[in-house]
């Protein structure tokens, strides 16, 4: 195998904490905690969690807009952080990264014509009439009408905005684009629209994608592996119709058991409080631990690693007892607590 | 611009200031071609002559010098420093404040405690020390009101940068290769330069009074030289045998400082965003009803909970007319649940908010329809009768549960206020049953979350008590605006299945407003799709699902991707809704369908009936060889 366009080992972000003069040291949040991740070359791996449990942190260190705590990220087997350090425009030229929410990502004040000018006059170089060549190719790349790059932002709607944010990520003429929810903001009809272009995109220019999501359905059609992220941590990782098949990690079929599918099967609901731990006061094992319902005593006291299940197959989950066999919803439940 | 100088002259106050400044400002311009007597020759022998003496308009003073000379003269010296030391001010301040709330951290924190030890000593104080170490002189002075007044600049402005540095707009710019400086001067500063205008528009005034104070004193402006604090401290020797001395510069002052303050607080509220959007104008507590005629009931609602017929709400900005809800009908029978979907802005929520008035009016007006709960026409009841409504018969669960938490009081307090606004009960008991409502909402230890203020709470809960405040007084009918849209999968998953067990228990009806049809599918008995302010198919959830009607439900349901079936790719919709000021005629949808013809873009199409239990609006349903043409008017 070749070495991977992204080797990320043992990847760590802590927020706050440090020493005190008085009394114990504080306590940092984990936001990203020990995290080992290979991303294939034209790959799309699509990373799926609820909020707050640290995707969007993982995406900023990817993009060079945080910096790591501890851990190593190797993009094309370069060492990220001393690629920053030697130009800081190198990374921005590889990598590059779309925003959530598309208004809030362009510039009020600024016409599309300069916000999609200023990664080509920075991070490419180029002037006159290369430029102006360059903007109308984008414009077009993306389905926009030429004339519209004379436009303020507010002029667009959602779908339109994030084909801007989009064309102004290709801009930089990356290899990979790390896409932060890039169509949790938009309408249905609009989200389709917008990740047919982002899968066209890929195949014209041979893309690699890192997709972050926290909607399943979206990820599994877009995403040919899934990353499952809960607490800072990688909790499982398979191809995505493996994952699907067979989710082993008791979290992933708790997401899978509360999606609702259009005329499909009712979900099922947690009892008690379906919430993350305090990060202030993780608990010592599993994260888990304290939702799952096949949680024992070894899961309270060691972290579970992210191992293959069964040797050489492509399945990985951080869980002690995990799950085997295929997922089905249980079509006899109802949607109710019992 | 045209629109910032249109809205200033609006404002007549500040159309007034600003006329005034201008005169004066052009008087003082032209003083040096005026003919008027040098302000700084001395003639003792024309000393303390009183005003409309000969040769001299206004009098002369002490020295017998010419006092019109002098205030026009003064006048063009109080300004030219006052303006410059809030220039200064400005410039500084604001570099300090952007570079603080831009790089954050450290830089922000040594700034910062520099800015607030100026801020510690009194303000006039502190002027006056600072000429006391540089000496008397105008300069001087100016230095010193600069220095006093940079901190309300840096303050400010900091404030301002702080929030737009954390814009991802921001991020965008570095990922495109710009770096601090031409982040700071291409996208910060043109954000933060409305604020700058706005904050120096309303000191300016304010630092040429101070300058005026300090020569008052003797500290600014040295003799032989005006400005018009120092000529009203020398008319205040003579305050008794000669008033005007001191008189006409006071005037001066107080006109320039008026004139600027009235134009500087138009200037602010003009480059208000808020305001510009209607935020600060304070809507009506009850959406306005301007209905053409009032419809009759129609009896096949005899026995509905609530029957809503031809609503029609309207937003009214400046010229335009948004036709918000465009002739929406609908049904709740007891305990069902009715779902309302479509994509943002069709039209869902102002048709909740319709319901009870709580559309904000300006901009709203309800134009025409009927909306009865329990066969009362609600748009016909007054005021209070309404107010007795809300909360009580019908309550609303809104997207983001701090639109109904205030953030400043204890959820168990806000319940109890909740209580007993409809119900005549003890304090006590209405606690006790604030907690145990806390508990029906499954939230653990429901006392002690009770002690708790909003942001204490995780989403979810916070969502649960948005919920608990809704069921406080036993509704018959809950309205659910996105409650779940904000929320994670497995938090989603336990909402609605606490929604399904109120109703079971309860027997309420609820009216679920989503844009998602995997949620419609598990808790709506039927559901009406929206599009455009219209509704256009109206059934029940499982034959809607599996066999829709209308094109535009079948192409909404294809595009969703669904879970589990990875080949299944959504196929996107071309195209996108009208806007709201611009329907068009016949089907609003014709542009994006495929099955459009000539027939679909004229006339009204109406709702038809399809099926027993089915309405749809298309001349052309799918899965209908031929549909009754009576349905269709031309
Ligand atoms: N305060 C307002 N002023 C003007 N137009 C408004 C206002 N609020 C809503 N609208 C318009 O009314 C229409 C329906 O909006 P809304 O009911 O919020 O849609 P939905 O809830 O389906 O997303 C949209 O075209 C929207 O732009
Ligand atoms: S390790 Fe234990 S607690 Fe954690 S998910 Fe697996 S079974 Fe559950
Ligand atoms: S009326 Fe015509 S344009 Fe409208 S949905 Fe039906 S077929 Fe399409
Ligand atoms: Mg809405």
């Amino acid at each position: 195998m070749s070495t991977p366009l992204l080797d990320i080992r043992g990847l760590t972000r802590t927020f706050g904490g440090g020493r005190r003069w008085f009394g114990p040291d504080r306590a940092g949040v984990h936001a990203v905690q020990g995290i080992n991740l290979d991303v294939a070359r034209g790959d799309t791996l699509g990373i799926v969690g609820e909020s707050g449990c640290g995707k969007s942190t993982l995406a900023r260190l990817l993009v060079g807009l945080d910096t790591p705590s501890g851990g190593t990220i190797h993009y094309a087997g370069d060492d990220l952080q001393q690629l920053r350090a030697q130009d800081r425009h190198a990374l921005a030229r590889r990598i590059q990264y779309v925003f959530q929410d598309p208004l809030s990502s362009l510039n009020p004040r600024k016409r599309i014509r300069d916000i999609l000018a200023a990664p080509l006059r920075y991070l490419r170089g180029l002037e006159g009439q290369a430029l102006e060549y360059r903007l109308g190719e984008l414009m077009e790349v993306v389905n926009l009408r030429p004339e519209f790059i004379a436009r303020y932002p507010h002029e667009f709607s959602g779908g339109q905005a994030q084909r801007i944010g989009i064309a102004r990520a290709l801009a930089a003429d990356p290899e990979l684009l790390v896409l932060d929810e890039p169509v949790s903001a938009l309408d249905v009809s609009i989200q389709a629209q917008v990740l047919q272009l982002l899968r066209r995109l890929k195949a014209e220019f041979d893309l690699t994608y890192l997709f972050i999501s926290h909607d399943l359905s979206v990820v599994e059609t877009i995403s040919n592996r899934i990353a499952v992220m809960y607490f800072g941590r990688l909790i499982e990782q398979a191809p995505t119709r493996q994952l699907f098949h067979a989710p082993a990690h008791p979290y992933t079929r708790v997401l899978l058991d509360s999606a609702p599918i259009p005329g499909g099967p009712p979900i099922k609901a947690e009892e008690g409080e379906a919430e993350l731990p305090d990060p202030l006061s993780p608990p010592p094992g599993c994260a888990f631990a304290p939702r799952c319902p096949r949680a024992q005593d070894d899961c309270r006291h060691t972290v579970p690693p992210l191992d293959n299940l069964v040797a050489g197959k492509d399945h990985l989950a951080a869980c002690f007892h995990p799950i085997e066999g295929p997922w089905q919803r249980i079509a006899t439940q109802s949607a109710q607590e019992r | 611009m045209m629109t910032f100088i249109t809205l200033i002259a609006r404002n007549r106050l500040a159309a007034f200031g600003g006329v005034m400044l201008l005169l004066i400002v052009l008087l003082v311009l032209i003083t040096p071609w005026l003919p008027l007597a040098d302000p700084n020759i001395t003639e003792t022998a024309n000393r303390l002559m009183p005003p409309l003496s000969d040769g001299h308009p206004l009098g002369t003073d002490a020295l017998g010098r010419d006092i019109l000379s002098r205030l026009l003269w003064g006048t063009r010296i109080s300004l030219a420093v006052g303006v410059a030391a809030s220039l200064v001010a400005a410039l500084i301040g604001s570099m300090i404040g952007i570079v603080a709330g831009y790089f954050g951290g450290r830089t922000d924190n040594t700034l910062m405690r520099g800015i607030d030890m100026l801020m510690a000593f009194p303000y006039i104080l502190l002027a006056l020390a600072i000429v006391a170490v540089l000496g008397p002189g105008l300069m001087n002075a100016l230095y010193a009101i600069a220095i006093v007044n940079i901190p309300f600049f840096a303050r400010n402005i900091r404030g301002v940068t702080v929030g737009i540095a954390h814009r991802e707009f921001i991020d965008a710019a570095r990922l495109s290769g710009k770096g601090n400086l031409r982040i700071l001067a291409s996208e910060i500063l043109p954000n933060v330069l409305p604020v700058i205008v706005i904050t120096m528009s309303t000191t300016v005034g304010w630092m040429i009074l101070e300058t005026a104070g300090l020569s008052f004193l003797g500290l600014g402006a040295q003799p032989p030289q005006a400005d018009l604090g120092s000529m009203l401290g020398e008319g205040r020797k003579m305050m008794l045998n000669a008033p005007h001395v001191a008189t006409v510069p006071g005037l001066m002052i107080f006109l320039v400082v008026m004139s600027i303050n009235l134009l500087g607080d138009g200037i602010r509220d003009a480059l208000d965003p808020r305001l510009k959007s209607g935020a600060l104008s304070r809507p009506a507590p009850f959406t306005r009803i301007r209905r053409r005629h009032k419809p009759l009931p129609d009896p096949t609602n005899d026995d509905a909970l609530l029957s809503v017929e031809n609503l029609q709400t309207d937003f009214e900005v400046g010229h335009d007319t948004y036709q918000a809800v465009n002739g929406v009908s609908f049904a709740i029978q007891p305990n069902e649940c009715l779902g309302l979907v479509g994509e943002s802005g069709s039209g869902k929520s102002v048709t909740a908010l319709s319901l009870l008035g709580l559309v904000a009016s300006p901009p709203g007006v309800i134009t025409d329809g009927r909306v009865a709960l329990a066969g009362r026409d609600l748009l016909d009841l007054p005021h209070g009768d309404i107010r007795r409504l809300r909360g009580r018969d019908v309550s609303y669960v809104f997207q983001d549960p701090l639109a109904t938490l205030h953030p400043l009081f204890r959820v168990g307090d806000q319940l109890v206020e909740a209580i007993r606004q409809h119900q005549p009960m003890s304090r006590a008991d209405a606690r006790t049953r604030a907690v145990s409502l806390l508990g029906q909402v499954r939230i653990p230890n429901p006392a002690h979350r009770a002690e708790q203020y909003p942001h204490e709470l995780s989403g979810g809960m916070r969502q649960r008590v948005g919920i608990a405040m809704a069921l406080a007084n036993d509704p018959q009918l809950i309205i659910a605006d996105e409650p779940t849209t904000a929320l994670d999968v497995t938090v989603q998953a336990q909402i609605l299945a606490l929604i399904q067990n109120l109703r079971r228990e309860k027997g309420t009806a609820v009216l679920f407003i989503t844009h998602d049809f995997g949620v419609v599918s598990q808790i709506c008995d039927r559901v009406a799709v929206m599009y455009a302010g219209r509704i256009v198919e109206i059934g029940p959830t499982k034959t809607i699902l599996e066999t829709p009607r209308h094109p535009y439900t079948r192409r909404l349901i294809d595009c969703v991707p669904r879970l589990g079936e990875p080949d299944n790719e959504p196929v996107a919709i071309p195209g996108l809704p009208p806007a709201a000021d611009a329907l068009p005629e016949g089907c609003a949808f014709a542009e994006r369908c495929d099955l459009a013809e000539d027939a679909c873009r004229q006339g009204n199409i109406e709702l038809i009936a399809t099926d027993t239990d089915r309405q749809v609006r298309c001349i052309k349903p799918l899965g209908i060889p031929t549909p009754s043409p009576q349905g269709v008017t031309r």
